[in-house]
């Protein structure tokens, strides 16, 4: 079965929206929030649209704006990966 | 009252990479025009342009800003960049609002928005990037600039196609009239992907010739018209006062008096609107025909436009009695940037002591009655400049730069 691991979405973090200036990304950034790490809500939409091409997940709009870090996108996408 | 200063210059042309290296180039006649190299140009009926080389964004720009910006934005951000760091504008000297963008620009993000097409048409629109949004916009570098460097005053953007860097400084200075002390203002464009070629080609202006030193020949008998290219400048602008207050350290002169006009529509049989806009812009200076040293001269390449605009020249000034000369046949037209890159080339005809030459043009027709600058570089004082500027579909505008009596 297919998950999507934090270095997956670091990934595709890095493609959709660049890196911050800081080394923000390098450490564990699980918890981290977007905010922090330097990702406005447009970078979480383009990392959405991504998501949904690349896993096959739909984030609603309304929906991507509310998960603040990291480790919330992966747990709706893997549980949503688990019940496919 | 005497008008806005500029304070600082960041410039990027073809024939060099920051204001310095372009005047350098300029001065050597050396030049930017050659044969497309971004994509195969074979099959075009054009193939020279003006092309910035070993651009890379990356070394300039933090990552965050590469996935949302076009070559053009990203040109106009390092401009900026450059043009703040040669203003030395210390971090406080102004407030935030205090601090505007005025900036132009005439083809948007062609390059980023043919690779969002192409997504588009081939996988559908979930895959067109939500940085399209406004990544293709006119006002994006103006946009782009302000969050970058944090400048929350009055902002604007204009389009005009290649008069609209010239209305933007224009506009910088009316701002600073109203009350903003520092506006970042210029014009950059970029547009040279498959898809922004076939329109450039499409104004029916662009030159043909495989030659890069025949393919550009303003007022020559021989104009076949112009070589597009790319990039242009970004200018400090601020209030004398404000300039002086900071204790800035270099003045490169003033933007004394601006007009912009529009030319009556074509088979109307009236004249064209550009003499109107050089008188104006001289009245709004307070400056009479024989106190300007020099003319920029917008130099369209097509012969019906250089003998309007060597025409509106010679009335205004008398036959051959102010020197005029296009330094952008050496870098090709910049659109959006020609205007702000020739405004600087007056600045630093003013600070050298010396006019920059027009390169190519052998052949004038006496009937233009004007003294073209050519071949080398004439020494002598400038105190005063001239700056022109047409757009397509009737823009003029005309700019006055003088030495600053800061």
């Amino acid at each position: 079965m297919t998950t999507m691991t934090t270095e997956d979405l670091r990934r595709v973090l890095i493609e959709c929206a660049g890196e911050a200036e800081q080394d923000v990304l390098s450490g564990d950034i699980a918890d981290v929030e977007f905010d922090d790490l330097g990702y406005d809500s447009l970078a979480l939409m383009e990392t959405a649209a991504r998501i949904a091409q690349d896993y096959g997940v739909q984030i609603p709009d309304e929906r991507i704006v509310e998960l603040r870090t990291p480790r919330e996108v992966l747990e709706l996408v893997n549980n949503s990966l688990a019940q496919s | 009252m005497s008008g806005p200063v500029v304070t600082g210059i960041g410039l990027l042309a073809p024939n060099g990479f920051g204001v310095e290296r372009y005047w350098e180039a300029v001065l050597e006649g050396r030049g930017g025009i050659g044969r497309i190299t971004r994509f195969d140009v074979s099959r075009y009926p054009a193939r020279l342009a003006g092309q910035i080389p070993d651009f890379r964004a990356a070394d300039h720009l933090p990552s965050r800003l590469l996935p949302q910006t076009d070559i053009s934005t990203q040109l106009a951000l390092v401009a900026a960049d450059w043009a703040l760091l040669d203003a030395k504008i210390e971090p406080g000297a102004f407030a935030d609002y205090d601090m505007g963008v005025v900036t132009s620009n005439a083809c948007g993000g062609f390059e980023f928005t043919h690779r969002e097409f192409k997504k588009l048409w081939s996988q559908g629109p979930k895959a067109v990037s939500v940085y399209e949004s406004f990544a293709w916009f006119y006002a994006v570098n103006t946009g782009q600039i302000s969050i970058r460097n944090e400048l929350r005053g009055p902002s604007s953007a204009l389009v005009a196609e290649q008069a609209g860097g010239l209305d933007a400084i224009g506009h910088a200075r009316r701002t600073i009239a109203r009350g903003t002390p520092m506006v970042v203002t210029g014009g950059v464009d970029s547009a040279l992907d498959p898809w922004a070629w076939a329109a450039q080609i499409a104004s029916g202006r662009v030159s043909r010739s495989a030659d890069p030193r025949r393919a550009y020949l303003p007022f020559d008998s021989a104009a076949e018209g112009y070589v597009p290219g790319e990039g242009g400048a970004i200018l400090v602008l601020e209030a004398a006062d404000a300039a002086r207050a900071r204790g800035a350290h270099q003045v490169y002169g003033e933007i004394a008096g601006y007009a912009a006009t529009f030319d009556p529509p074509p088979g109307s049989g009236a004249p064209s609107a550009l003499r109107r806009a050089v008188e104006l812009a001289l009245a709004d200076a307070g400056m009479r025909p024989d106190e300007i040293d020099v003319v920029f001269a917008d130099a369209a390449g097509v012969a019906d436009l250089d003998r309007v605009e060597a025409e509106a020249i010679s009335a205004v000034f008398g036959a051959g009695a102010v020197p005029v000369t296009a330094p952008k046949t050496l870098t090709g037209r910049l659109y959006s940037g020609g205007g702000p890159v020739d405004v600087a080339a007056a600045l630093l005809s003013i600070r050298d002591g010396v006019v920059p030459p027009t390169s190519g043009t052998t052949d004038v027709p006496s009937g233009y009655r004007i003294d073209l600058v050519r071949g080398v570089p004439r020494a002598g004082r400038v105190s005063s400049a001239l700056v022109l500027a047409r757009g397509k579909w009737g823009f003029n505008a005309a700019v006055v730069v003088r030495e600053a009596t800061v």
